[in-house]
């Protein structure tokens, strides 16, 4: 049984789906939403697992005092400090003005950017190792590379700018982009599509359910 | 003499178009009270109201062509509604430049009527009264007919090389690089005493990428449990947690090491997507994990961890269905599952004939897109270059049934 209850389960839920795409009304518009709703009712209740975990995890940490255990400590206060402000805030908690929305805007807000803004070294860092001429295809992609970037900038077109309009740089860039790089993308994307297909298929009828737990 | 003749020519004209349109308009849609010797505003043309297919008969769609006097000398549109009575009711005020108007507050199956005026300085210059239109109700949503024929021929095609690899069929499957790479990644991390990560991505169990991650996880966490390897696997997601911890304790048993799980092998660190990488990087650096697999869903966080794991000297496999981030999988890791191939994935290394078979019957949609994309290239170009007309209508059938709506 703890088995067969989540294979129907899936099934059901994912006929239903199905179903209401093509056949938008009641009852099957109401099952959807019904289901729709029961996932956030459980991944609700599924959060207080997830906190729980990581204050046990934490916790164990600092009584054991493993290894860089101060950095489990500064996530039980951080954890702590925002729970306790969101709490005394009441509902109205994250209106601007309140301590929440304070340490929302001025410190999380902050902390995100910073590792947000980190993507821009490691692009330089990846395009780096990507655009090495190694092989055939590594200087392809180079080129290829090449000519778009000096295409989106001013500097692409000024220095290509003798040329007839559809032959400067930024023309270039945009065949590249929109004939080349589209094909392979549409590709891919087809591709993807059929794999969910077949994958959801496979789950619905039962047929893959390692999810559950083994095969 | 010139002021009287402009003003007797206002006049005139407001005269003529109030009468013009009085017989079939209710008095409450013209405001001719701001009459300051302004002209009217030319009306809107070639109004139409339609009963929008395919919903809860809850919606009418309205469309017109503007005023020519938009946007110069408009102040906008008004929409009115007349009822079977012939009661009007102003339902919504437009800005100019607007042509449609999408009315969601109408009964199932009752009759209405719309008028949509102009709003200028001397008033409002109403539109024809459209005819009669009712919201209907369909049951079935014919404009997606063509995904449900697509949908039987592929869904067909998998449940046919299923039974096909049921009977014993023997189906050739081509070698993923990245999915042969697994055991040898799991190998060296066992070798060099370094831990294995696994991220699922960082959406929920409801996204497919998600659980196809974790039934590669059932696999690979049964090859770290044969080896008595390590797995570290931070997730940002609760549910993800608890689906990930059935899965790797059931492997476990399976590889008769029950002992060798440990809850905390899985651990929920923040839904917050640069908070989950903020300490999952930190993981990577303080673990210095020999293996990482990024398998499921990624978005901005996709590079940032891969060159982390670059930088740590880690064997990296990754694999998404989100084509924007699988070059950054490409430049940074050593193997990337690309869209497909991650779906593929579970059944490529269960080596299970109907799991198999399904990976086979893709190959028919495959077919199809191909098939599809050779015509309509050959079709747009026919019909383009030589004008030729059953070319085009080869064209517009081909859009019928590939476009969606």
């Amino acid at each position: 049984m703890r088995r067969e209850i989540p294979l129907v389960i899936t099934f059901v839920v994912g006929v239903v789906f199905v179903i209401s795409y093509f056949i938008p009304h009641y009852p099957f518009n109401e099952f959807e939403s019904w289901f729709t709703d029961w996932f956030s009712i459980v991944g609700a209740f599924a959060i207080w697992l997830g906190a729980l975990n990581l204050m046990k995890i934490s916790t164990l940490k600092i009584v054991k005092q493993k290894k860089d255990w101060p950095f489990s400590a500064l996530t039980i206060v951080s954890f702590l400090i925002i729970v306790i402000f969101g709490f005394y805030g009441g509902k109205g908690f994250r209106d601007p003005g309140t301590t929440f929305d304070w340490l929302y805007v001025y410190v999380y807000t902050a902390l995100s950017s910073t590792m947000f803004a980190l993507l821009a070294f490691f692009v330089a860092s990846a395009s780096y190792r990507a655009f090495r001429a190694r092989n055939f295809e590594a200087t392809l992609l180079l080129v290829a590379a090449f000519f778009v970037m000096l295409g989106r900038v001013p500097v692409g077109d000024m220095i290509t700018g003798f040329l007839p309009l559809e032959y400067q740089m930024s023309h270039w860039a945009n065949w590249v982009m929109n004939i080349l790089n589209t094909a392979g993308q549409r590709a891919i994307m087809i591709g993807i599509a059929l794999g969910l297909v077949s994958t959801s298929l496979r789950v619905i009828l039962g047929l893959e359910r390692s999810y559950l737990g083994g095969d | 003499m010139t002021k009287q003749a402009i003003l007797a020519g206002v006049i005139l004209v407001v005269l003529l178009s109030a009468g013009a349109f009085g017989q079939d308009r209710p008095e409450a849609v013209v405001d001719s009270s701001n009459l300051t010797g302004a002209i009217l505003p030319a009306p809107v043309t070639n109004i139409e109201a339609k009963n929008h297919k395919y919903d809860d008969g809850e919606r009418i769609d309205l469309f017109w062509e503007k005023s020519v006097d938009d946007p110069d000398n408009i102040f906008g549109y008004k929409v009115y509604r007349i009822d079977k009575d012939g009661a009007s009711e102003l339902v919504r005020e437009l800005l100019p430049g607007t042509t449609e108007y999408f009315d969601e507050e109408v009964e199932n199956d009752v009759p209405y009527q719309y008028i949509v005026a102009v709003v200028g300085e001397a008033g409002e210059a109403p539109s024809e009264m459209t005819p009669e239109v009712m919201a209907a109700w369909e049951f079935f949503n014919f404009s997606k007919l063509n995904i449900l024929i697509l949908g039987f021929i592929v869904c067909g095609s998998v449940l046919f090389f299923i039974s096909s690899a049921k009977s014993g069929k023997k189906l050739f499957i081509r070698k993923i690089g990245g999915l042969e790479a697994l055991e040898e990644a799991v190998g060296r991390a066992t070798e060099m005493g370094r831990p294995i990560l696994f991220i699922p991505g960082i959406l929920d169990l409801d996204d497919v990428q998600t659980l196809a991650a974790i039934t590669i996880l059932g696999k690979v966490s049964r090859v770290i449990a044969d080896y008595d390897s390590k797995i570290l696997m931070p997730v940002s997601r609760s549910l993800v947690m608890t689906s990930a911890r059935e899965t790797i304790k059931e492997s476990y048993m399976s590889a008769g090491r029950p002992d060798g799980y440990n809850d905390n092998m899985v651990q929920y660190i923040t839904d917050e997507q640069f908070g989950y990488v903020a300490a999952v990087n930190g993981i990577m650096v303080r673990e210095k994990p020999a293996t990482c697999l990024y398998l499921g869903a990624f978005f901005a966080e996709s590079l940032i961890l891969a060159e982390t794991g670059n930088s740590i000297g880690a064997i990296q496999i990754a694999g998404t269905a989100r084509p924007g981030q699988l070059p950054f999988f490409v430049a940074a890791c050593d193997y990337t599952l690309i869209g497909e191939e991650l779906f593929a994935a579970s059944a490529y290394l269960s080596g299970d004939p109907k799991q198999l078979g399904s990976l086979k019957g893709q190959d028919i949609g495959k077919i199809v897109a191909m098939s599809a994309i050779i015509l309509g290239t050959l079709a747009m170009t026919f019909a383009s270059a030589w004008e030729l007309g059953f070319m085009q209508s080869l064209l517009d059938i081909l859009n019928s049934i590939f476009v969606t709506n």
